[in-house]
Parts: C-alpha cells; sequence; structure tokens
C-alpha cells in the first residue's frame, strides 16, 4: 500500500512524527503471556499502557492480558476483563493510561481491524504493537502500527496500518544487566565488587581495542578513519587536564575519605559486637 | 547442576508432609522488572505489592507480582484494598498467571527497612502462608549500578519468641538469640523463560558498553556516602538511647533489690521484737508493698533492629568505600598513562 500522492484517497495522516517506545517490561509481560496463553488460543492479546510525550513519542511502559476467543472472522474480547484490569491499574498509577494494544504474531491480520477499533474507542489513535514469538523469520520482529481510514469522499474504505518507528533501546534492561535477563537461569546475583570487575573487564577490553587499532593505523596497516580518530581524541581530550601533584592530592584525599568510613564503620562493628558480649554477661550476674 | 526430575502430584503430596527448609527463592525476570518499575517510579515514597508463584520443596518460586496501591491510613481505603487485591488476583488467575501469594515486596531507602512493621506484616503473612517471603529492592542503590534485592525472612526461633512477646534478657540468651538471628537472607536466583531468553538476546544493543557500565564507573558517590553516613548517625543515636533504656532499668532494679532487702531487714528485726514480745511474725513478703513491684524490663527488640540497621548501613558503605577505591586507582593509573 504505497502512498500514492496523486491517489484520490484521502489520508488522516496527522502524527508523522509519530513514534513509540517499549519498556522491557512490556517484552517480557507479553512473552509470560504467551508462555501461559490457553490451550487452544493462537495468539495472546492485550492492553498497552503508558504515556505520550509532548514531542508525539509514545511511552509503552505497561500491559496487560485480555482473555478473547477468535474463530473464522469473529473476535471475541473479554470487555469487562480490561475494564476491571484497568481500573485496577490506575489505582496504582493514574498517570497510566491506555495508548493501544498488543497482540502475538507477525504482522497484522485480518482480526486485527475489529480489535483495532475496538480499543479506538477508547483512546484516540490507539498504537498497536505485535511480538513475533514464533520467531517466524528467524528474528523476534516486534513492531507498532497506528492505523489510518482510508476514505473515499464520505465513505470509509478500509483502515491502513502503517508502521511507526520503534525505539528499542532498553535502558531499563540495561541497568539491571542484560547478563540477568538474557539466561535462562542465573545462580547468583552479583554483588558490588563483583559487578565492578566486570564493568573493568569490559573497560579494558574497550582499551585494548582502541591501542590496536591506534597501532595498526599508524603502523599503515589499517586505512586511516578521520571520525574515529576525532572520536579518540574528544576522548582523550575530556579528560581533565590536571599536574600531577594535583591528582596526587585529589586522589589521596579521596582515598583517606573513604579509608575513614572504612575505619568509622569497622570501629562500629566492633562496638556492635563487645556491646552484645557485654549485654549477654550483664544478663549471667 | 542436575536437571531438577519432574514430579507428579501425587509425589509432590506424598513429601508435603516433610516440612523442608527454604533453601533458595527463585525470581523471573518478569518479577524483577514488575518490582524495579514499581519501586522507581515512586521512588522516594516507599511501596510494597504482592508477590505471586509457587513452592516446590527448598524453592520458592516467584513468578508475578502486582503493585499495590499506596496506602492511606483510612478505614473504607482498606476495605477497598483488600478488594483491590481479590480484584487483581481474579484477573491475573484468568490469563492463568499463578495465583498463589508468597509473599510481598517493598522498597526501602539505603536499606532501612529492619522495622517493626516488617516484622509484624511478616507475622501477618505467615499466618496464612506456611512459606513466605520478602524481597527488598533499594531503588537508590542501583543508580550505584548494583542490582540491590534482597530476600529475607524471619528466623524461625525468632518468630517463637515475637508470637510470645518475650523479648527479656533472660529469654534471649535461653534461645541464643542475637541480633544478627533475626532475618534470614536467602539467595536469590533469577530464571527466564526461554522464549524471553531469545527475546533479550535479541534486543541486546550492539554497544559494549551499557548503562550499568556507566552507573557503575561514576565518580561521585559522595553523596550517597554522606547519606549513609546521616543514617548511619542517627541510628547510633536511637542505639544509646536504647542503650540508655537499660542502664535506667539497670540501675531502678538494682534501686530496688537495696530497698527490697533493706526492707526485710526492717521486716526481721521487728519480728525478733516481737518474738521476743511473745507476739505473731509478721510474714516476710508483702505484694501490696510498692518496693516488690517487678520493674518491667525494656524489650529489646528496639535495639535488636537498631543493631541490625547499624551492621547494614556498615555493610553498605564498606561495599561502595570498595568500589570507590577501585574507581579511584582506575582513575589515577588513567590519568598517568
Amino acid at each position: 500500500m504505497a502512498a500514492n500522492e496523486h491517489t484520490v484517497l484521502q489520508f488522516t495522516s496527522s502524527s508523522a512524527s509519530l513514534s513509540a517506545r517499549v519498556h522491557p517490561l512490556v517484552i517480557f509481560n507479553i512473552c509470560d503471556c504467551y508462555v501461559r496463553r490457553p490451550d487452544q488460543a493462537e495468539r495472546v492479546i492485550g492492553t498497552l499502557l503508558g504515556s505520550i510525550s509532548p514531542d508525539g513519542t509514545v511511552e509503552i511502559r505497561n500491559s496487560y492480558a485480555v482473555p478473547h476467543s477468535e474463530s473464522s472472522g469473529q473476535v471475541a474480547l473479554d470487555i469487562e476483563y480490561h475494564h476491571n484490569m484497568l481500573v485496577s491499574h490506575q489505582k496504582v498509577n493514574p498517570k497510566e493510561v491506555i495508548v493501544g494494544w498488543y497482540s502475538t504474531g507477525l504482522g497484522v491480520t485480518g482480526g486485527s481491524a475489529l480489535i483495532h477499533e475496538f480499543y479506538s474507542s477508547e483512546v484516540p489513535n490507539p498504537v498497536h504493537l505485535t511480538v513475533d514469538t514464533g520467531f517466524r523469520n528467524g528474528q523476534g520482529t516486534i513492531k507498532a502500527y497506528v492505523s489510518f481510514n482510508l476514505s473515499l469522499g464520505d465513505r470509509q474504505l478500509a483502515a491502513q496500518f502503517q508502521e511507526i518507528p520503534l525505539d528499542l533501546r532498553m535502558v531499563e534492561a540495561e541497568r539491571v544487566g542484560f547478563d540477568i535477563l538474557k539466561t535462562t537461569v542465573v545462580d547468583k546475583l552479583p554483588n558490588d565488587l563483583e559487578g565492578m570487575e566486570a564493568s573493568m573487564e569490559r573497560l579494558l577490553a574497550l582499551l585494548d581495542d582502541v591501542y590496536k587499532y591506534v597501532d595498526s593505523v599508524v603502523e599503515g596497516r589499517v586505512p586511516p578513519d578521520n571520525n574515529i580518530g576525532r572520536f579518540i581524541s574528544e576522548t582523550v581530550s575530556s579528560l581533565p587536564k590536571l599536574s600531577p601533584s594535583a591528582l596526587d592530592k585529589l586522589v589521596n584525599n579521596s582515598v583517606q575519605d573513604n579509608l575513614l568510613l572504612l575505619y568509622l564503620s569497622s570501629i562500629i562493628r566492633t562496638q556492635l559486637s563487645l556491646a552484645e558480649k557485654l549485654n549477654t554477661a550483664a544478663q549471667i550476674l | 547442576m542436575a536437571a531438577p526430575t519432574p514430579r507428579s502430584f501425587l509425589q509432590v503430596a506424598a513429601t508435603e508432609e516433610v516440612a523442608s527448609p527454604l533453601l533458595v527463592v527463585q525470581i523471573e525476570g518478569l518479577a524483577i522488572l514488575k518490582i524495579i518499575k514499581h519501586c522507581k517510579e515512586f521512588s522516594p515514597a516507599l511501596v510494597t505489592g504482592q508477590l505471586l508463584g509457587l513452592d516446590v520443596g527448598t524453592v520458592l518460586e516467584v513468578t508475578n507480582c502486582f503493585p499495590f496501591p499506596i496506602r492511606e491510613e483510612d478505614e473504607e481505603n482498606e476495605a477497598e484494598g483488600a478488594n483491590y487485591q481479590l480484584e487483581m488476583m481474579k484477573c491475573l488467575r484468568e490469563v492463568n498467571v499463578d495465583n498463589n501469594t508468597v509473599g510481598w515486596y517493598q522498597s526501602t531507602l539505603l536499606g532501612s527497612f529492619q522495622t517493626v512493621e516488617l516484622i509484624e506484616t511478616f507475622m501477618n503473612y505467615q499466618e496464612n502462608i506456611r512459606r513466605c517471603v520478602c524481597i527488598i529492592y533499594d531503588p537508590s542503590r542501583s543508580s550505584q549500578g548494583v542490582l540491590a534485592l534482597k530476600a529475607l525472612k524471619l528466623s524461625d526461633s525468632f518468630m517463637d519468641l515475637y508470637r510470645n512477646h518475650n523479648f527479656t534478657g533472660e529469654k534471649l540468651r535461653e534461645k541464643n538469640l542475637s541480633w544478627v538471628d533475626i532475618f534470614e537472607e536467602i539467595p536469590i536466583k533469577v530464571s527466564n523463560s526461554a522464549l524471553v531468553s531469545a527475546f533479550m538476546t535479541e534486543l541486546e544493543a550492539d554497544t559494549p558498553v551499557t548503562q550499568c557500565d556507566y552507573d557503575r564507573l561514576q565518580l561521585s558517590t559522595n553523596p550517597f556516602m554522606e547519606r549513609n553516613m546521616e543514617f548511619l548517625i542517627e541510628c547510633m543515636d536511637d542505639l544509646s538511647m536504647e542503650q540508655q533504656k537499660f542502664q535506667f532499668y539497670y540501675r531502678s532494679l538494682s534501686r530496688q533489690q537495696a530497698q527490697q532487702q533493706a526492707w526485710l531487714q526492717k521486716r526481721r528485726a521487728e519480728n525478733a521484737a516481737r518474738k521476743a514480745a511473745g507476739e505473731e511474725p509478721l510474714p516476710e513478703e508483702d505484694p501490696s508493698n510498692p518496693v516488690f513491684k517487678p520493674v518491667p524490663e525494656p524489650s529489646r527488640l528496639d535495639s535488636f533492629l537498631i543493631t541490625n540497621q547499624v551492621s547494614n548501613y556498615c555493610n553498605q558503605i564498606n561495599g561502595v568505600a570498595g568500589q570507590n577505591f577501585s574507581r579511584l586507582y582506575m582513575m589515577k593509573a588513567l590519568h598517568e598513562n
């Protein structure tokens, strides 16, 4: 359905800059619902909650599944369930409103138009998110659509689903750590220092890469790339210029601060264990 | 790790009677993300929610959760809260989510969670569910690149004591219970369905640096440390207040004992005089005398909890200071290069 400028069909395209941002929780929720779907169901659908930022980005923050049944072109949605759940969610976070709906599967299917119509009555211009849980083309395709009405004069002809850009950067997931979310079983959560170690190793590896690149450019093995060069020089110059003595002073001061804190905390601990011993001793007397 | 052999319901039912200790809490990534989302959105307000899952042998599986709306102290709202809970459970069951309560989660500020309220909530839950757990998440620490999740339960011996409201020194000594024994931390395992794992692998960004690394390598931890120290100082003040209470108690106890002795001597002297005069001796014990009224011993619960808090802060300071050292030395090395 390529948009042809000479067509007589009218688009009501008001939101050219519309895009969506999906939070990782939504993907997790959809996957979980899909795994727990009823026996005979082929797909799960549900409501997306979130907010719309001033620049037109739809933030999809939360979701819940809605039971439905589909048979030969007929779609029955449990509207009561949908409303109950909505009320419950709004009690917790009134700022999250309906922004659209999701369905598993690849792309838009026939029944989708009907469901989309229902959600259009709930909220203007809902977003339709499809998550291919079947990995049908070899990858988990996640797409977002909005629908436009194709009309000829006053007559409604059809609904056109147009794909909108989808931002899948998972900053929240990164905060938790992909290592934890990626694998099926993690035996132990990393503690402070272990996490630090992992981060440092990664930093070291990055530095190594940069060294190698610079060396090979200098030796003429790799053609120099001005862009990369600029990035490197920017990075190097972002280190504040400090005289060695000033730096020493800075580092030493911080180290001493930290040592003092450590010292205090160990004194307190000793104090605690001492107090406990004394308390029990006092009881014996 | 050996793959767990699937068991039939009959087998499970047969082994049910032997109460095996709770060794591991296994949380789904979904539940973790939900907890984090809820806690973070409302931070610094403290929020709670319910954990749903299954109790399988020594493992408590947390497969889902839902948030509670922020509570208000009102009778009407309380009923509404209960309604909300029921409604949510019903709805979740309809989409085949495990609707078996296994505990609750709550957010905390710098790990200041050891309170009497937590213990009370735990006792309430414990009455209904044999095995329950409390998951604590600290949003303030997550900005340091740490996943600050903790699974806690009260130890059995502590629960016994709490039920009988026995926090006198004698009882505690009898049970050999010290402040470390109040809470038991249970190791957390994270599990994800294969589907989620596939999606996350697909969606993982190509960049070698993640937000988590940025957070960890952030040099300015001073505000965090300062807050931590402030809380620590407050706690120490509280603790010394508690200590004063005990000192007061012991002082009044010894004063009372002295008074009792004095009274007894007086009474004995009187009795000797009466005997000499051929009269009936007066009883040596007089419960109506205020001197014999036992001085109530203050409960040690508060001081135990505060001690727990203090040690928690100390641990946090140690952890962050350790991180700081590595950061500082790394910065120094970078500059020297």
